[in-house]
């Protein structure tokens, strides 16, 4: 019965206060179906996977499991009721071994003592028959992001799951470790068990998904076949209205170099170097992008124009001023604006008010403050002002940024470097982690500051947004540039010299 | 979800209710419950615990403010109501010294060692200058003891900074150093050692460094207590108004974000730990100008004000106004439990000091715990929603 349903949900409510974070929400998962749950962040996916695997009570609806109505009231009831759940972040233990964790809860012994053989040995048969390699004695802190994540995948299938839930799988993977587990999906679909598969990525829904369920704010809004969809639909169901994915965009007018990079040499924490001579411009009203995989100097390049590490040597020139040696602060003074790659960790203080963290540059000048006092009322004047023009929601200046969703936050950060006026804005990473909305926001500004005539550095792993966006891209690779390309290079191309596979530059 | 809720969500206004009067509220929870296990120990003993705190409430004076309080009961509550407010000055200063460098992201173990230092440096100048008028003389030897406790503190920043060294460590290693040090100079012949030779015990300030007397006559309460208060105004102001202070908060919530900013982190570590042995320093000062005169060797081994001084700023949650009532409890229970107020009808007189003990530790365990409840309450909320990461409840700056 390849089409016989293997789980059913009905009309499924849950309420948090006065929020409804899913409103009768129906899904139909068939056996042997990778079936997709799109929608932006806070649509209520993760709600209804927490409803489905117990940790959620609903409030109203049934839960139907191969035909019969279920409750499950536990996690550990949705794993007797053969339901997987893999989290977006890992519940594993790191000291232990691989597969220590895969039996937890269910381990085979001798006696009082952990029968590790025997563990092993089980762990070795099921990754075989799924096809997913790991190292049973291998510690799971010594492994990567992307082998933890199949540990979790085979914790689920040791207790029996014939229904798996994948949580944002590939939102910690590298774009290689993502293709691994599509093929790891597809061989566990053969085996007959039904995946759902939570994600706000268009394209990857499109590559993996058999049907697409669409959620936003709670409610289901359609259920369509693969066949047939396309990114701007899905797009359209998701947000509510026409997204355009495609970044609108005049040719490039540019002026005079704005940021100039020579033969600059970085090394990272190890004393290793890995910006290794390096030399490009940028120019007013243009945006550059380097693309590369990640790990190539890229962090490197960013912190030295930054002023946070400390070149080697070389030279950078903002504005005609030599930046080389100087502070954060000095960098910033020089008209450097930077939206970081980790806004967690780097572009914001999560437990300061927006308006703090809008003031996070400009706090020692007027009007923020005056001979080192500082005036708080117009923090929050200004911060409301910002929050109104790039349009933040879910909270107002004295909001701890701690409390806003990804997009929001990233909004905040955009605001406040943008507001500076910066000549050179030198964009990391800046649509991570983002749903369709907010990259579209993003995007759109880059693009409107380019106009503006400020020189914006891009740096992303992210082909598609390189090549979206830039006017010219060069290609960063083991800390050096290997080449350089119009706007209307290839995908195929550049991915080949980003591999180091192509030395040779070629003139735009 | 929260992005269509206008400027206030529903968790918006939780967490403010919890980091605002909540915050407030478990201070006060962790206070009665560790009242009631020091009651419990009470009858354990066979006393009645109701009478015991009762004399307890007694002998800190503050049933001075009960107008029905009348007559010769008024007159001892008075004299108890100022050794309860002379107790509390320094510390509210030591507190201060604890909660500045924690906002700075920084442990500040050293208060006890500051404040020495802060009260030898009031106390030498105190007595070196002679025929100075009052005002100037206090007022320089209290710039003293601040000097003199930056510095102190100062060097665990710096060392912090420079190598990294964490100031935990330096900062105990410091107060070892003050404490010996300190004892030196006051026998053997050291260079604070007063006129006779047999006697640990330093020369007295002059008549013209003490602090003005505001309250009674046997030991009077003296203008300290204002400095204090004051100094709670500071530190609230430095904090939240001052361009200082916003960097000191950047850093102590995120180094690498504030770095980010623009924020030289090195320089806020040394500036903020300075700024915290300046309050140690200032709370040594007021001690030995208001009624202590001068420094006897076993003095230094009873002094507990800087290790007070961190339960005092922990109950307090780092707050001006929470430290000003954690310090008033704190030095009432010390005076109320002191043997001389505590009758051995209400409890065994050699355990009277030890309840006093027993419930400061008890609060800062309750105060801890409190935390791993606040943890708790994250971790619940963590599996709520989907991809927007609801508002974290954090235990007030801890």
């Amino acid at each position: 019965m390849p089409d016989s349903l293997a789980l059913q949900l009905e009309g499924v409510t849950k309420r948090f206060g006065a929020l409804v974070a899913n409103d009768k929400i129906d899904l139909e998962l068939r056996r042997g179906e990778i079936h997709a749950l799109l929608g932006e962040n806070g649509a209520g996916k993760s709600t209804l996977m927490n409803v489905l695997y117990g940790l959620h009570k609903p409030d109203e609806g049934r839960m139907l499991l191969d035909g019969e109505e279920v409750h499950i009231d536990s996690p550990s009831q949705a794993i007797g009721m053969g339901i997987g759940m893999v989290h977006q972040h890992f519940m594993l233990i790191p000291v232990m071994t691989v597969a220590e964790n895969i039996v937890l809860a269910a381990e085979p012994t001798t006696g009082p003592f952990l029968d590790e053989g025997t563990a092993e040995n089980r762990v070795r048969d099921l990754s075989e028959r799924f096809g997913l390699a790991v190292r049973p004695d291998a510690r799971v802190e010594s492994i990567s992001v992307g082998m933890q994540q199949r540990v979790e995948i085979l914790k689920a299938l040791y207790r029996g799951a014939e229904i798996l839930i994948l949580d944002e799988p590939t939102a910690v993977l590298t774009p290689q470790e993502s293709s691994e587990l599509f093929e790891i999906i597809n061989s566990l679909k053969s085996e007959g068990k039904s995946i759902i598969f939570i994600s706000h990525k268009l394209n990857e829904v499109l590559e993996i998904a058999d049907r697409i369920t669409v959620l936003r704010r709670g409610k289901t809004i359609d259920t369509v076949p693969r066949e047939g969809a396309t990114e701007d639909g899905l797009a359209r169901l998701m947000v509510g209205r026409d997204v355009i994915l495609r970044v609108d965009k005049t040719k490039a007018e540019p002026g005079d170099p704005v940021l100039s990079v020579e033969d600059l040499r970085v090394d990272d924490e190890r004393g290793l170097e890995c910006v290794r001579g390096l030399s490009f411009e940028v120019r007013a009203g243009e945006i550059v992008g380097i693309a590369g995989v990640d790990g190539n100097g890229q962090t490197e390049l960013i912190d030295a124009i930054t002023g946070l590490r400390r070149p080697r040597a070389g030279r950078i020139v903002v504005a005609g001023e030599d930046i080389t040696r100087e502070s954060p602060r000095d960098a910033l003074d020089a008209g450097v604006g930077h939206i970081p790659e980790d806004r967690q960790v780097r572009g914001l203080v999560l437990d300061f008010s927006l308006a703090e963290n809008i003031a996070l540059h400009d706090y020692r000048q007027e009007p923020d403050s005056k001979y080192g006092w500082l005036f708080p009322k117009r923090l929050i004047a200004r911060a409301r002002e910002l929050l109104k023009e790039f349009d933040v929601r879910g909270g107002g200046p004295a909001t701890r940024a701690s409390a806003l969703s990804g997009g929001n936050q990233q909004k905040v950060i955009v605001a406040r470097e943008v507001s500076r006026d910066p000549s050179v804005l030198v964009a990391a990473q800046p649509t991570r982690g983002l749903d369709v909305g907010a990259i579209e926001f993003v995007h759109r500004r880059l693009v409107e500051e380019r106009d503006e005539g400020r020189a914006i550095l891009l740096v992303s792993f992210e082909l598609d947004e390189i090549l979206s966006l830039s006017d010219r891209i060069l290609v960063i690779y083991e800390g050096q540039i290997v080449a350089e390309y119009g706007p209307d290079v290839s995908e195929d191309e550049i991915g080949l010299t980003m591999l180091g596979g192509k030395k040779e530059a070629t003139a735009a | 979800m929260s992005e269509g809720a206008g400027t206030d969500s529903g968790y918006e206004v939780v967490s403010r209710w919890y980091s605002g009067l909540g915050g407030f509220f478990t201070a006060i929870a962790a206070a009665v419950l560790a009242f009631f296990v020091g009651g419990l120990v009470v009858v354990a003993t066979g006393h009645d615990p109701f009478a015991a705190y009762k004399a307890i409430f007694a002998g800190t004076g503050l049933n001075w403010f009960f107008p029905w309080v009348q007559g010769d009961e008024r007159f001892s509550a008075a004299l108890d109501l100022q050794q309860t407010l002379i107790i509390t000055t320094p510390l509210i200063l030591t507190a201060l010294a604890v909660a500045f460098a924690f906002r700075c992201g920084m442990f500040n173990i050293g208060g006890q060692g500051q404040y020495f230092v802060g009260l030898l440096t009031a106390l030498y100048l105190g007595h070196v200058f002679v025929g100075m008028p009052r005002p100037l003389h206090v007022l320089i030897c209290c710039v003293g003891a601040i000097l003199g406790g930056m510095v102190w503190a100062g060097i665990a920043g710096f060392l912090k900074a420079a190598f990294g060294a964490h100031e935990v460590i330096s900062t105990i290693m410091l107060n070892w150093i003050a404490l010996w040090v300190g004892k030196y100079l006051v026998e053997l012949g050291g260079w604070m050692q007063g006129s006779e030779p047999d006697v640990p015990r330093s020369y007295d300030v002059a008549d013209s460094a003490k602090l003005w007397p505001i309250w009674g006559a046997l030991q009077p309460l003296h203008a300290g207590i204002f400095i204090a208060l004051f100094s709670l105004l500071v530190y609230h102001l430095l904090l939240n108004r001052t361009t200082l202070g916003y960097e000191v908060r950047a850093v102590g919530f995120n180094p690498e974000a504030a770095r980010y900013g623009g924020i030289n982190v090195s320089k806020n570590y040394i500036l903020a730990m300075g700024i915290a042995g300046a309050f140690a320093g200032l709370g040594g000062a007021l001690d030995i100008l208001g009624w202590k005169f001068h420094q006897a060797i076993n003095d230094y081994d009873v002094s507990a004000v800087g290790f007070v001084g961190i339960a005092v700023a922990l109950l307090g949650r780092n707050k001006a106004v929470g430290i000003l009532f954690a310090a008033l409890l704190f030095g009432a229970l010390q005076v109320g439990t002191s043997p001389r107020q505590l009758s051995g009808t209400d409890f065994p007189a050699e355990l009277a000091t030890n309840l006093s003990t027993m419930i400061q530790a008890l609060i800062i365990l309750f105060v801890g715990a409190e935390l791993l409840i606040v943890y708790a309450w994250n971790a619940r909320r963590k599996v709520g929603f989907g991809g927007t990461s609801p508002p974290r409840v954090k235990a007030q700056e801890l």
